[in-house]
């Protein structure tokens, strides 16, 4: 791909990055910080391409640490965060959720 | 339509996903389903990468993830909600390490790298060397594994710096010394070691959010390299709404992210002067305590990490329960960088069913306490310290604060008279109308709700 190309996506994900976080709640700042750290996890692609390409088992050894550390990144920050927004799931007045229940199966989970 | 193609294709999806997935992180009600979205769209987009033909050794990855998720699940299952801060950092902090790893091969399997992509590569490697290694110790910090660290002079981390720049110039004008490259590492991560050890308290939230940044510029710098859309814009939507987060929690406590860096409230030398006054502070009983509150009309309750630690949450949402059936009106004083992460009271209160109304922002609440019977200061400290209106030579002078000390009493659970996780003494404990209850949050707080059933 075009390097000029690479910079305009770059840029303009960086707008959409500013936007989409402007003004949120206190309340939401950790569930949204871990959320993010979630999907940086994505470079767990970058080993995944990688290990075709490089040879030799250095290379190899360090690719797999990386998915692993990766992997961690991503299922680890989605379920955290996850659990994290479980608790604010039937907080609110909102009469289709019932409130006691994400309370009851974070009790069993601990 | 080629294979790649469709690569590129399902790439858009995934990151269309991300974007979505975000938005809708922003509201309570809409926030699960915005982290599900999210998730899906990175199952989408590793789908999209195993379809390209270049994957290589299939048992690797395969060893890769399972070793990943073997070590990723249970800890997200089994971690304490009080322990959330120290997670999110080990998790920023292996995104980062993962990215300078990948740098590095990068770096030694690729000959004759264009310029290209060997700069994203350089600044790949040292932002996730310094994000690998800052957020570990972040880590070390919150488990208080490590205690207080020693403040390095700005010189010396603005030199470890330089010689990582350097030394990724040297490498960019022709150099392909494998040493040199580590030594980048080496030096990034030293950087991010002594950046980090120094700091502590209320500025811990914005250190971690810093290193998500990082790790997010630092996945998309690697993005530029590997010439992959899908790298390059979820990195940089984590770059960009992670420094976004910074900025405001910054703000919230009145200072620049710069000078939470070099000049941090934590710093373990700096001379912390506040109590001059010589007063000594008033220590209570559970008995007087619950007196004071059944009695009360408005009771606010300011929680700070001292309730996390101790657990307590469930007992001070049980207190309210008693206090209201009494018809005590109870609210929440939410200072933003209370606990160790913004936001870190709120989850720790939702968890223990208070309603979300009942939690009140800064803002809205310290209009209130001019009207407050009693605040019920419940491991908190430098959040309420007075010294930030009051004594300008105070590290934290200028933060904004919880005006607790405008209510007409104050009641102050704490473990022992030690100052704060910043170290700064509070004058607030030596308010004549200050009362303090020492001992364990949860102990505490459970003796007050029996002695108020008593009465």
């Amino acid at each position: 791909m075009d390097l000029l190309t690479e910079i305009a996506i770059l840029v303009l994900a960086a707008f959409v990055g500013f936007e989409v976080i402007s003004k949120v709640p206190n309340t939401l700042h950790t569930p949204l910080m871990s959320g993010t750290n979630a999907i940086h996890g994505i470079v767990v692609l970058g080993g995944i391409l990688l290990i075709g390409p490089a040879q030799g088992f250095l290379n190899d050894l360090l690719l797999v640490i990386a998915i692993a550390f990766g992997t961690i990144n991503v299922v680890g920050g989605f379920l955290v965060t996850d659990r994290m927004l479980e608790m604010f799931k039937g907080k609110k007045p909102d009469p289709k959720e019932p409130g006691g229940e994400a309370g009851g199966e974070r009790q069993r989970d601990r | 339509m080629s294979r790649n193609d469709w690569i590129q294709l399902l790439y858009i999806v995934a990151f269309s996903m991300f974007i979505i997935g975000l938005h809708m992180l922003r509201g309570p009600r809409t926030a699960v389903r915005g982290n599900q979205i999210a998730a899906v769209g990175m199952a989408v987009a590793v789908f999209a990468t195993l379809l390209n033909r270049a994957i290589g050794d299939w048992v690797l990855i395969v060893v890769g993830v399972a070793i990943g998720t073997a070590v990723g699940v249970p800890a997200a299952r089994s971690v304490k909600m009080t322990a959330m801060p120290q997670m999110v950092a080990l998790f920023n902090g292996v995104g980062g390490g993962a990215v300078a790893l990948i740098s590095v091969v990068e770096f030694r399997s690729v000959s004759d790298i264009e310029l290209r992509s060997l700069i994203p590569i350089l600044f790949a490697a040292i932002i996730g060397s310094i994000s690998f290694w800052g957020s570990n110790i972040a880590f070390l910090k919150l488990q208080e594994i490590l205690r207080r660290g020693i403040r390095t002079p700005k010189a010396v981390n603005f030199g470890l710096l330089a010689i990582a720049v350097i030394l990724a110039v040297i490498i960019a004008a022709g150099s392909d010394s494998e040493a040199l490259f580590w030594l980048i590492l080496i030096a990034a991560g030293a950087l991010g070691v002594l950046a980090v050890v120094p700091i502590g308290g209320a500025d811990m939230p914005v250190v971690i959010s810093t290193l998500n940044a990082f790790t997010g510029l630092s996945a998309a710098a690697a993005g530029i390299a590997l010439q992959n859309t899908a790298l390059i814009v979820a990195g940089m939507l984590v770059g960009a709404s992670g420094s976004i987060l910074t900025k405001q929690m910054a703000d919230a406590m009145n200072r620049s992210i710069a000078n939470v860096f070099f000049a941090g409230v934590g710093a373990g030398g700096g001379a912390l002067v506040a109590h001059e006054g010589g007063g000594t502070a008033r220590s209570t009983s559970a008995a007087d305590v619950a007196i004071q509150l059944s009695y009360a009309r408005l009771v606010v309750v300011a929680p700070g990490y001292g309730m996390a630690v101790a657990q307590a949450q469930r007992a001070v949402a049980d207190l309210t329960t008693e206090l209201e059936k009494r018809g005590v009106e109870v609210l929440f004083a939410i200072h933003p960088v209370a606990g160790r992460m913004p936001g870190h009271m709120n989850v720790l209160l939702a968890e223990a069913d208070v309603p979300y109304e009942k939690l009140k922002e800064m803002d809205d609440i310290n209009g209130e306490f001019a009207r407050t019977d009693v605040t019920l200061v419940i491991g908190a400290n430098d959040v309420t310290n007075p010294a930030a209106r009051t004594v300008p030579d105070s590290p934290i002078y200028g933060m904004p604060i919880l005006d607790v000390d405008k209510s007409a009493s104050v009641i102050v659970l704490k473990r022992s008279m030690a100052s704060g996780f910043a170290g700064i003494d509070n004058p607030l404990f030596y308010d004549p109308k200050t009362a303090m209850l020492f001992g364990d949050a949860k102990t505490s707080v459970s003796d007050i709700i029996s002695e108020v059933q008593a009465l």
